[in-house]
Formats: structure tokens, C-alpha cells, sequence
């Protein structure tokens, strides 16, 4: 219960946090000096109470500490389940249907993932260790030179990584409200579609970017 | 209509088991499931063999005693409990797969029956009232919404038959345990002990090796009893209020 409290907590931190970073990627199309000015604010936040990308690197620790506890909670409830069936089923059924189980039988292989997309995704765009297209101290350049056509399969990855964040929230965040005891049977249907709706919401936000630039809408 | 049925064997909870695949020849569309199976039980006891163990009791849905996977999913094609699940549901020739529940809290006894033990001491945990009963109180002496009243009784129509382990994906025994502690919490006779009988039954739920809960809902979807899911949340909410009040006693 602990462990299912942690994975809803540290989800739910998460979920934040991708809306306030499609947020921000959405500046993309507010121009190459909005996309920069933005990026450069975040490093300003709670200047002169904090020291220069104080606060970013306090929402950094907060987010590791939460991908950390998500983990955590997620192998050793992987490591129960396994233990609790046992012996397993010669034949399995899903009584739900097989696309009802498409987000949630993704989840744990889902998760892993992810999470080798946002070290990549780190490396690429925060840090500009890979750099395809060529580095810059733009991250609007940086953006742009990354998903040029010639590196369709860089944006292929990002797709693919994209829709796999996109199933893991559908099943994630209906999971997350239902662990706090936000579920009652009339809110049931509506807390699946609201989580359906933001997996929406988060999935095309974050495709418009990157999208955008190899079909040359953003230059 | 004529069946091929693909039956787990084990003769006993050290034994090593397996699937054995046996005809079973004149079966009628209206026979239910058990009687399909009686009609095998009969044909190999009069060969010498063994026949085949499964648990059933009322054979009208209600005691929850009976129960198997069929085909992978947790009573049959139907929403029902296995010995209301009608061999109409299937075709001549088809070919069945039959086995039992499939958990380390419900360890196999022999052939398709288990130890449901686990769920008694879930309830010996926490699922009992420590008011005095005596004779009926008047209808009218103590009110309860219609709405809790509902709620109760939804959760209280749970036979544990256990199909909710069998169908989790994690073999988790969540919604037993939620329907138990919303059937009591609903009512004002349960609230006394409301906040530690959820603590001690999720303890004991745990302690049996059951898996955690994922809200993946395949639970509420093989109930015979048609639980909510939403008892879960509300298991969860009252544990976390619990937990929260450090009130337990």
C-alpha cells in the first residue's frame, strides 16, 4: 500500500511536470527568441531569493527523486505479482477485452522505456552531448537541427518514445486517482476519460514540436 | 454436442500437475458447466480412473464455492459462477481448457480445487462488527441513507469465490478484501472498528502473499457478483485516512 501510495504520489508529480514542459515546448512556435527566452527563465526562477537555476535544479532533484521512487515501487510490485500468481495460466483471457488492455499490459516494459527516452532525450537536448545537425547554445537551434528530415529516425524515436509516455498516462493517471481514493462508480467513466484526455492532451502537445520542425512548419 | 476438454490434474498440493485432454461425447446445450463435468466424472470412475476434483456446493450461484478458469478467464465465457455458466455458451466440437484458480495464497489441493483459506483469515483479520446482535432492531431505529444502504449491499453480494485473484493480472486479492471493508464501512454498526479493520484486513491481505493492486479492473470484470471497482478506491481512501488518523484501534 505504501508502495502503491509512492507510485501514485511520485505519477502524479510527473504528470505535472510534462504539462509544464509542454508548455514550454509549445513556445516553439512563439519564435526562435521567445523559445530562448523562456528556456533562460527557467534558469532565473526565484532570482534574487535563489541562487542562478537554484530552482531548476531544485525541481531536477525533486523530479529524479520521483522517477527513482516510481521505480522503485513499480519492480517491487512487478517482483510481488510475479511471486503471487505462481504457477502460471496455460491460457489467458483478458474478461475486459484485448484493447482495454493494451495501456495497462504496457505499463511496466512501457516505463523502461521511457525512461532509456528521457536519458537520451537529456543527452540530446539538455545537454547536447549527441547533437545531431550540429550542437548549439540555442536550444531553439538545437531543437531544429535535431529533427531536420535527414534524422527522421532521431524524430521516429521520439514518436514512438512519445506515444509510449501517451499510453502510460492513459492507464497512469485513472491508476494514480483511483490508489488516493478519488474513484466512485459514477466517477468512473469520467475519471477514465479525463485520463484518456490529458494522455491525449500531452501526446499531441509534445509530437507538435518536434513534428513541426521536419515537415519544415518550423524553421 | 460433443467436447474435448483440456483438464489440469494433480493429485495432491505436493504433486507435480498437468494438463490431460479427455472426450466428452453427448453433451447437452442445456447442462451446466459442472454437469458437463459430472458427466465426465461418471464415465471415468466407471473406467477405474480418478475422476476429476472440483468444489461445488449450491449450484445456484450463491455459495461461491465453485469456480475454475475456462479458456483463460475466470468462470467461463459468462459473468456468472461456473455452475450457472450453461454449455450453450459453447460449440460442438470446441475444444476447452479447464484450470484452477491460479495463485500462491490459493495453493492447489487437487485437480481444480484450492485452498481459499487466505480469504478466511482476511476476514478473521478485520471483517466482523463486535456489536451486539440480539434480536432485529426496529427498521425505523436507526437510518441509514438509501444511498449507503445501497453501497453496503452491493459490496455485501461478494460470495468470495476468489475469481477476482484468479482474473488479476497480478493475482492480487484487492477486490475481496475492498468489498469487505465497504460492506461494513457503509454502515454505522461497522464505524467503531472502520479504521483499523481496513489496516489489519490490506495486513493480512499482504501478509498471504497476495499480489498489490494496479487498478487494471479485470477483477470487477469476471465478478459473478458484478463488485464495483470503485470499492477498491474506497478501500484506499479509508486507509490512507487511517493511516493518516493513527487511530487504529
Amino acid at each position: 500500500m505504501a508502495l502503491k501510495s509512492l507510485m501514485a504520489v511520485t505519477g502524479v508529480i510527473l504528470v505535472l511536470f510534462l504539462l509544464a514542459h509542454m508548455y514550454g515546448n509549445l513556445m516553439v512556435f512563439g519564435g526562435q527568441q521567445a523559445f530562448d527566452e523562456y528556456s533562460h527563465h527557467l534558469r532565473e526562477l526565484g532570482e534574487p531569493m535563489l541562487p542562478h537555476s537554484g530552482a531548476l535544479w531544485i525541481i531536477r532533484v525533486v523530479l529524479l527523486a520521483s522517477v527513482l521512487g516510481h521505480a522503485y515501487s513499480a519492480v517491487a510490485l512487478w517482483s510481488r505479482a510475479k511471486k503471487a500468481r505462481g504457477h502460471r495460466y496455460a491460457v489467458t483471457k483478458s474478461a475486459q477485452g484485448a484493447s482495454a488492455r493494451y495501456a495497462t499490459q504496457t505499463m511496466r516494459w512501457g516505463g523502461v522505456v521511457i525512461v532509456l527516452f528521457v536519458v537520451f532525450h537529456i543527452l540530446h537536448l539538455t545537454t547536447n552531448d549527441i547533437a545531431p545537425g550540429g550542437a548549439s547554445t540555442s536550444p531553439y537551434e538545437r531543437l531544429v537541427n535535431g529533427f531536420q528530415p535527414e534524422f527522421w529516425y532521431v524524430t521516429l524515436f521520439y514518436v514512438l518514445s512519445v506515444l509510449a509516455v501517451g499510453l502510460h498516462l492513459r492507464h497512469g493517471i485513472w491508476s494514480a486517482l483511483a490508489t488516493l481514493g478519488a474513484n466512485k462508480a459514477k466517477r468512473e467513466r469520467p475519471l477514465h476519460a479525463a485520463s484518456t484526455l490529458i494522455a491525449v492532451v500531452l501526446t499531441v502537445g509534445f509530437l507538435l514540436g518536434p513534428l513541426s520542425v521536419t515537415f519544415g512548419l518550423v524553421e | 454436442m460433443n467436447i474435448t476438454l483440456r483438464v489440469w490434474r494433480q493429485k495432491n498440493s505436493d504433486a507435480e500437475g498437468r494438463m490431460v485432454t479427455y472426450k466428452v461425447e453427448d453433451v447437452e446445450t442445456d447442462m451446466s458447466f459442472l454437469e458437463m463435468l459430472d458427466v465426465l466424472n461418471e464415465k471415468l470412475t466407471t473406467a477405474g480412473e480418478d475422476p476429476v476434483a472440483f468444489d461445488h456446493d449450491c449450484r445456484e450461484g450463491i455459495c461461491g464455492a465453485c469456480g475454475v478458469v475456462i479458456d483463460g478467464v475466470a468462470h467461463g465465457p459468462e459473468t456468472t459462477t461456473t455452475c450457472q455458466l450453461h454449455m450453450r455458451s459453447f460449440k460442438d466440437g470446441d475444444t476447452i481448457t479447464v484450470e484452477p484458480w491460479r495463485a500462491k495464497a490459493f495453493p492447489v489441493l487437487k485437480d481444480l480445487v484450492v485452498d481459499r483459506g487466505s480469504f478466511d483469515r482476511i476476514i478473521q483479520a478485520g471483517g466482523y462488527i463486535s456489536a451486539p446482535t440480539g434480536t432485529a432492531p426496529d427498521a425505523h431505529a436507526n437510518p441509514i441513507p438509501k444511498a449507503d444502504a445501497d453501497r453496503a449491499f452491493d459490496a455485501a453480494t461478494c460470495i468470495g469465490c476468489g475469481a477476482c485473484v484468479a482474473a488479476c493480472p497480478n493475482a492480487s486479492g484487492m477486490l475481496f478484501t475492498a468489498a469487505k471493508v465497504t460492506h461494513l464501512g457503509m454502515l454505522p454498526q461497522g464505524q467503531p472498528e472502520r479504521a483499523a479493520r481496513v489496516v489489519k484486513m490490506v495486513n493480512q491481505h499482504d501478509e498471504e502473499d497476495f499480489g498489490g493492486c494496479t487498478n487494471i479492473g479485470e477483477c470487477a470484470a469476471v465478478c459473478p457478483k458484478g463488485i464495483p471497482l470503485d470499492t477498491i478506491s474506497q478501500l484506499n481512501k479509508d486507509l490512507l485516512g487511517a493511516l493518516a488518523s493513527g487511530n487504529l484501534d
